[in-house]
């Protein structure tokens, strides 16, 4: 008879105590940073396969980094999308412009305008560029950091400021958090807050499009620690199940508030490497190269229409400011690591393309960024008219409850009447209900 | 006899169906009807779904528009709300009620939010199935009736048929609903209208009034009771299986009761529950849920509030235990005609 294990002392008593691995960012406030440990693809080297290929050979796009922008200012390899200057430049126009934004929003907040706001500084081209390589009708499913695409597609600065303001101006009637947009016209899906649940209503949307032969797709920006939720593994599995025409963008800025991307499984592998086992397409980008962002958002979403199956992106970036206005990430972070960062500044580095190939120069950047900031400010003022969160100009108390339901039921009328008379009580004669 | 007032006048006949049968013809009647209407969930394809709802679409209306998913309430309910927000209206199966949580999220944050959070922009036409409820030994996870999970949700509706006739007209009005619809089945009665005699022969529904189910297309509102049997003892207030027991312990102990169906949960017939209260002066709620914060509770609380001076005695309650759902002691659990007599003996000797 064969010897069984001996149960009379425990397995592995003679071994050390297990322990637990939390993971632990490498730089913490103070530290000096140095980022020799990230691997940076040489521009170039990456070939662009076919868009209908089969997922398996992309292996080494899914590990390493596909990149155009080479130290030299210059577009290199496969992957140069070989856009005309006019693009680039609106292409930089648009980053400026949101950068100008996002600088504004934030004073606005700081000065007691609104509640909240959130920059997306650093991460432009993950938005703007991939966005510029979609059809305009393409839906997109957004999450917070996404501002760069309504400004890419033209969407009215005032009326965004006029959301983050919840002024009487808001097409949202005040109901949502700032930044929290929604433009059908535009084919941006209402960004909701909870995180990751648009990823998997973006493969929904892409299926939806293939159930009624449409031509359009859908495309869904996601961070990388949000990939931890459920709904990110129900977004890859439905889209690998019905090859739906979706791209799933993950932004791998670092960093989600104070958690660094390993909570989210970054120490261990790549997060386009996720891609491999649902047998999707996966590329990892350079997110701060923008000509990258744009070639291969431009690579997925012909795949996508061509009906050769999902992509999922990972864009590696870096979140230059805090996570938002309530955030201050000198708790947690070196300050070092923005500067420091291997991939440099997404505007920047378009900028400097333009200007090594003869298509730009440094007035004017000047004078396009002097013009970004002035049309913001003027447009702040004209939404500031509409009113600013918490001084009276606000929707009309009824609205609380209409969209609840298409209809009020009886429930919410009774409810609007409690709250229009609460109104009276406190301001009596007021004839704004 | 059924006395019900339908929008569409394009019906022809009327056929013995049971709750099953019922439910599959509306989801066809609707599919024929409606081009952008789509039937998904774990099983609901080419096999029809685990209690047969969705038998014979698949063959009837192709693939893209009848299928089988990942096992994923999540994902089913998100894919759901994506496919609503680009013009679908789709009509998603999930297995059994017990498993709807892990779609919770994509219920409550999204589906329910998108026409208040879009201000109209985009919204969330969609009716999620489901079968609910014990009376099946189908122990923890296969009996639940987590109705008030959902009612507390500011943007859902949810709707409860009792019989075939209703199971039709409301699965159809819930459909054509532009709000999301939460549709639970009493999967006790799909075959037959259960009087909470576990012990005697069950019936089928081919005895029963209600199992007349019109042909082709109609409609029964959302937000109005059905009034089962009229009378002034006192009020009952149910809905699904409950309906049915609580009408036989009232039948046998020959007491005129005036039994509201109240068929959709959110919105209430406020106006149906009052009139009957008023006039009776006293209230029994029954539903097999479990009973702390269940919709018991909600009903007990509107009754008190704005009857209360018509009230001859406390309004009771009959539900679940507040335990989970067991297996061996089932009939135990369940609320059968027992607590049922011994609460309207309570109500009518104040």
């Amino acid at each position: 008879m064969a010897e069984g294990p001996n149960l009379s002392k425990p397995a592995g008593a003679n071994t050390p105590g297990l322990s637990l691995h939390v993971p632990e960012p490498r730089f913490r406030p103070g530290d000096a940073v140095d980022f020799g440990h990230v691997d940076v693809d040489a521009p170039g080297r990456l070939g662009r396969p076919d868009e209908t290929c089969d997922p398996s050979q992309l292996h080494d796009h899914a590990y390493g980094l596909v990149r155009v922008l080479g130290d030299d200012n210059r577009a290199h390899g496969p992957w140069d999308p070989k856009l005309d200057a006019d693009t680039l430049r609106s292409m930089l126009g648009t980053m400026a412009l949101t950068r100008a934004f996002d600088e504004r929003m934030f004073r606005g907040q700081r000065q007691g305008k609104t509640s909240f706001y959130m920059k997306c500084t650093g991460e432009e081209a993950t938005s703007i560029s991939a966005s510029m390589a979609l059809a305009g009708d393409d839906m997109v499913f957004p999450s917070y950091r996404q501002q760069g695409i309504l400004i890419a597609r033209g969407y009215p600065l005032i009326e965004m400021i006029n959301q983050i303001y919840s002024n009487k101006g808001d097409k949202l009637k005040g109901r949502q958090l700032p930044i929290m947009y929604s433009s059908r016209e535009k084919c941006f899906f209402t960004i909701s807050g909870n995180l990751a649940t648009q990823t998997p209503q973006a493969v929904g949307w892409a299926m939806a499009s293939a159930i009624k032969g449409d031509s359009r797709i859908a495309a869904t920006w996601v961070g990388e620690g949000s990939t931890a939720e459920g709904d990110f593994h129900a977004a890859c599995t439905f889209a690998t199940v019905y090859n739906a025409p979706v791209i799933l963008n993950v932004v791998n800025n670092q960093w989600a508030i104070s958690s660094f991307s390993g909570f989210a499984g970054g120490e261990r592998t790549t997060f386009a490497a996720r891609a491999l086992g649902y047998g999707l397409a996966g590329l990892r980008v350079d997110g701060n190269d923008a000509l990258a962002c744009y070639a291969a958002e431009r690579w997925a979403a012909n795949r996508a229409r061509a009906n050769a199956g999902p992509t999922l992106i990972e864009f590696f970036t870096y979140r230059a400011e805090g996570h938002s206005t309530s955030d201050d990430p000198s708790g947690y972070r070196s300050a070092q690591e923005r500067s420091e960062w291997p991939l440099g500044d997404p505007v920047t580095r378009l900028k400097d393309h333009l200007i090594a190939i003869g298509e730009w120069d440094e007035d004017r950047q000047a004078e396009m960024d002097r013009e970004a900031a002035e049309r913001v400010r003027a447009t702040t003022k004209e939404a500031e008219a509409n009113g600013i969160l918490g001084h009276g100009l606000h929707h009309p108390f009824r609205t609380m409850f209409e969209d609840v339901f298409e209809d009020l039921p009886w429930h919410l009328r009774e409810q609007a009447e409690q709250a229009i008379k609460e109104r009276q009580i406190k301001w009596p004669g007021s004839l704004d209900q | 006899m059924i006395g019900e007032q339908t929008d569409d006048t394009t019906v022809v006949s009327e056929r013995r169906l049971n709750m099953i049968e019922a439910l599959n013809e509306a989801l066809s009647v609707m599919m024929e009807r409606d081009p952008d209407i789509v039937v998904m969930g774990e099983d609901v394809g080419y096999f029809g779904g685990v209690f047969r709802a969705t038998a014979g679409l698949q063959d009837r209306f192709g693939k893209s528009r009848v299928f089988d998913t990942p096992i994923s309430e999540c994902g089913i309910i998100a894919a759901a709300v994506g496919m609503g927000a680009y013009g679908l209206r789709p009509v998603p199966e999930i297995q059994f009620a017990d498993y709807i949580y892990p779609g919770l999220d994509q219920l409550i944050s999204e589906a329910a939010r998108l026409r208040y959070r879009s201000a109209g922009e985009f919204i969330a036409p969609i009716t999620v199935r489901s079968p609910f409820g014990g009376g099946i030994f189908g122990g923890q996870t296969h009996s639940q009736s987590p109705e008030a999970l959902f009612t507390h949700v500011a943007g859902l509706k949810t709707v409860i048929p009792a019989t075939p006739y209703d199971a039709k007209g409301l699965l159809i009005a819930a459909i054509e609903d532009n709000d999301p619809v939460i549709f639970f089945e009493p999967k006790r009665i799909y075959n037959g209208p259960f009087n909470g005699y576990y012990d005697k022969p069950a019936q089928a529904w081919k005895n029963h009034p209600h199992s007349a189910v019109p042909e082709g297309y109609y409609r029964i509102p959302l937000g109005k009771a059905r009034k089962v049997t009229e009378g002034d003892a006192l009020t009952v207030l149910a809905y699904g299986t409950m309906v049915h027991v609580a009408e036989e312990v009232c039948r046998q102990k020959g007491i005129d009761a005036e039994i509201l169906d109240l068929r959709t949960l959110v919105p209430l017939d406020i106006e149906a529950i009052e009139a009957s209260v008023e006039k009776t002066g006293r209230c029994l709620v029954v539903h097999e849920a479990t009973r702390t914060s269940g919709f018991g509770a909600e009903l007990s609380a509107l009754v008190t509030e704005r009857c209360f001076y018509h009230l001859e005695a406390p309004v009771e309650r009959v539900t679940g235990f507040d335990t989970p759902y067991p297996h061996s002691l089932e009939w135990a659990y369940f609320p059968g005609p027992i607590r049922i007599g011994q609460a309207i003996d309570k109500i009518l000797s104040e």
